[in-house]
């Protein structure tokens, strides 16, 4: 049960882009395409799985005192394989995400889940919570990259939905992922309110 | 001479590190309440930055690329980086008790600040020069710095302003940074 839980959570209560406010950067940066979102959404859950569980094994072994720096090691190993998988496999995938690729290392929400959960739980609630988590960003991404490649290219996964409109082309460019970002939280804030 | 002058307003208003290219958010709104903070919190990431380019850029030149292990490029640099940030730290806390105090968690999350490791990346990716690396390292912390102090200058003035209540914080703090990113827009046609 308490499994189950633990990958709810990271869908809903405790969404780390919605409610936590983290990995921002790569949110507003790649939601231009749905197909980005869930390709960054991909690449992201599989580093946190594979850092959860790493991290969570060697819990007892890693010294407190320089616990930061084993973790940064750790996550940075399976964003180079990753990005190593992802410019042999998915080539057009890779070009368009750039340089947001490595930048998953510095992605706040895999370390702190490292710091939060991983350290202290053992390696099966460990995935759940990787999973949970990695889950919960890819929805709160494609969420944010439907409204801006619908409003902004009048698409969706490349399909046209908006016929005879022409797009409004700022919402794929830079301003449009600050606007989008910043109603969509303040609307889930007003959710939030009625509900409690 | 001119490579250098089109390097630096590109960095600084064209591709604003913040506010067109996304990198660096976390401390850009979480900074960039007062005034103060946000001037050390740009002087921190200023220095980390272009020290971390410099270093950086000699590691893939003399390191990574004789020994063709261009691969280990993202572990390299982070570390680089996170001893960087430590360095830092410790000076900080050393000479400037209270500023080292008012950026708070944000000073280690430097280690973390994806502005840092992604200007080292494209300073690689485009083949730069060391004098163009400094350069281009340089004026994209200014243009981390100006946005940084532009966005707490507005905010210093939200405070005082009547916003609807679930549109508080974040979320109000990241509109503004659309309408500042508008503007810069504006500047695209300079070059």
């Amino acid at each position: 049960m308490s499994l189950i839980n633990e990958i709810t959570k990271g869908i809903v209560r405790e969404n780390p882009l919605f409610r936590l406010v983290l990995g921002c950067c790569p949110a507003l940066a790649i939601t231009t395409s749905v197909e980005n979102g869930l390709g960054m959404g991909a690449a992201f859950t599989g580093v946190l799985v594979a850092s959860n569980i790493a991290i969570s094994a060697l819990r007892n072994i890693i010294p407190e005192s320089v616990r930061i720096p084993a973790y940064i090691v750790i996550i940075a190993a399976f964003v180079t394989m990753t990005d190593q998988l992802m410019h042999a496999f998915t080539p057009a995938l890779y070009t368009s995400l750039g340089i947001f690729i490595p930048l998953i290392v510095v992605n706040c929400i895999i370390l702190g889940r490292a710091e939060a959960f991983a350290n202290r739980n053992p390696i099966i609630p460990s995935i759940c919570d990787g999973l949970g988590m990695g889950a919960g960003y890819t929805l709160a991404l494609v969420l944010v990259c439907s409204f801006r490649e619908v409003l902004g290219a009048g698409t969706f996964l490349g399909h046209p939905v908006l016929p005879g409109s022409s797009p409004a082309i700022l919402m794929i460019l830079p301003p449009g992922g600050f606007i989008t970002l910043g109603c969509l939280l303040g609307f889930l804030n007003k959710l939030q309110k009625k509900s409690a | 001479m001119q490579e250098y002058f089109i390097i630096v307003i590109s960095a600084i208003l064209i591709n604003n590190i913040v506010l067109s290219q996304f990198l660096g958010i976390c401390p850009f709104l979480g900074v960039s309440k007062k005034l103060s903070a946000s001037l050390g919190m740009g002087g921190a990431v200023s220095f980390v930055l272009v020290v971390a380019g410099a270093l950086t850029w000699a590691v893939q030149t003399y390191l990574l690329n004789p020994y063709h292990i261009g691969y280990l490029q993202t572990i390299a640099f982070i570390l680089i980086i996170a001893s960087l940030v430590q360095f830092v730290e410790m000076v900080l806390k050393k000479y400037s008790p209270p500023l080292y105090k008012a950026l708070g968690i944000y000073l280690p999350l430097i280690t973390t600040n994806c502005a840092v490791l992604g200007v080292a990346i494209i300073n690689i990716q485009k083949e730069y020069t060391l004098g163009k690396v400094l350069v281009h390292s340089l004026s994209h912390a200014a243009g981390f710095t100006l946005a940084l102090l532009l966005m707490s200058g507005i905010r210093e003035r939200l405070e005082d302003a009547d916003i609807p209540e679930s549109m508080q914080g974040t979320p109000i703090a990241l509109v503004t940074a659309a309408l500042m990113s508008m503007a810069f827009l504006g500047f695209s046609g300079l070059i």
